[in-house]
């Protein structure tokens, strides 16, 4: 079996109509069970107080905010490869969860802020990209609306998917591009001195999980969405043609 | 509930304005489905109701 049969409509709904069931249930046990552990049952951290708690939304959020995007280049680059209209309505449903994650993090990321650093927000590399990155969410939306053609809105926000991915791994490696400002390195790290302590690590990965599942089972909703949208405009498309054609109009007696 | 301190505002508002995005999120999604699903049906009888009277 190939992986480009998903890229069939039919293939796609049959199998995200009994996977989504199942990621849906895993993204909600998830977020309950991490969110409860972090809020509850973790302790203070010795600096940050109870603030380390924001953590296990803005960390999981951040990381889906990049990686929404990332998904959305992928997509994008099938569709102008190899022309599958399922890839493009992926990146188009991925859009708006991308953007709800960025403002999740961006949200949680100036609460967190203003008890630390003393400030909601600061001209900060990491932080600048991720508002850029932000915008280009909101211009990507923009461009799918605005444009009538689907094909021709497919090709124009693939390409500006393509330059806004600067700016997503340029959020992502901004502290490491540029060693000043105050947003701190990576929570997770493979070298274990690097990572944060095991008591925040674990209830952390639950909740990157949880955030993970979400988002994939997102996206197959509106995936699926799509799919019935379009074929709304199909039926319609093909209404319009049968009305127009000669053989529609009744015959005089 | 776990005392949060001098930060309980930053934690509490941190989580309140999460949750209610992903909720938002979730429920426009839903709902948006739900209604996409009712117009195609709606659309297919329509058609294959054209399609049985020619």
């Amino acid at each position: 079996m190939s992986f480009w049969e998903y890229a069939n409509p039919k293939k796609f709904m049959e199998t995200s109509s009994w996977l989504l069931p199942w990621v849906a249930i895993g993204s909600l046990l998830c977020l309950v069970v991490g969110l409860i552990w972090g809020f509850f049952f973790t302790p203070d951290d010795f600096r940050q107080g109870s603030t380390v708690k924001i953590i296990y939304l803005h960390v999981p959020s951040a990381l889906m905010a990049i990686n929404a995007w990332l998904m959305m280049l992928v997509c994008s680059l099938i569709w102008i490869v190899r022309r599958h209209h399922v890839s493009a309505l992926a990146a188009r449903a991925a859009a708006p969860i991308g953007v709800t994650m960025t403002l999740i993090a961006l949200a949680t990321g100036a609460l967190w802020g203003q008890p630390m650093w003393g400030t909601y927000w600061a001209w900060d590399p990491r932080l600048t990209s991720f508002l850029i990155l932000f915008l280009f969410y909101l211009g990507y939306i923009a461009l799918w609306e605005a444009i009538e053609n689907s094909d021709t809105a497919a090709d124009l926000t693939s390409v500006l998917c393509l330059v806004g991915s600067v700016f997503a791994l340029l959020s992502r490696y901004a502290v490491n591009f540029w060693n000043q400002g105050l947003h701190q390195g990576a929570s997770l790290s493979l070298d274990k001195e690097e990572n944060v302590a095991d008591v925040f690590y674990f209830p952390l990965l639950v909740c990157i999980a949880g955030f993970v599942l979400l988002f994939v089972a997102l996206v197959l909703i509106r995936t699926r969405t799509e799919i019935r949208a379009r074929r709304i405009s199909a039926l319609r498309a093909r209404q319009r043609l049968n009305d127009t054609s000669p053989s529609a109009t009744p015959k005089e007696a | 509930m776990p005392d949060l301190g001098k930060y309980a505002d930053a934690v509490l508002g941190s989580y309140a304005v999460s949750i209610a995005l992903i909720v938002a999120i979730v429920a426009l999604s839903l709902w948006r489905s739900k209604r996409v699903k009712a117009e195609l049906e709606r659309v297919e009888t329509e058609t294959s109701g054209q399609a049985n009277t020619r």
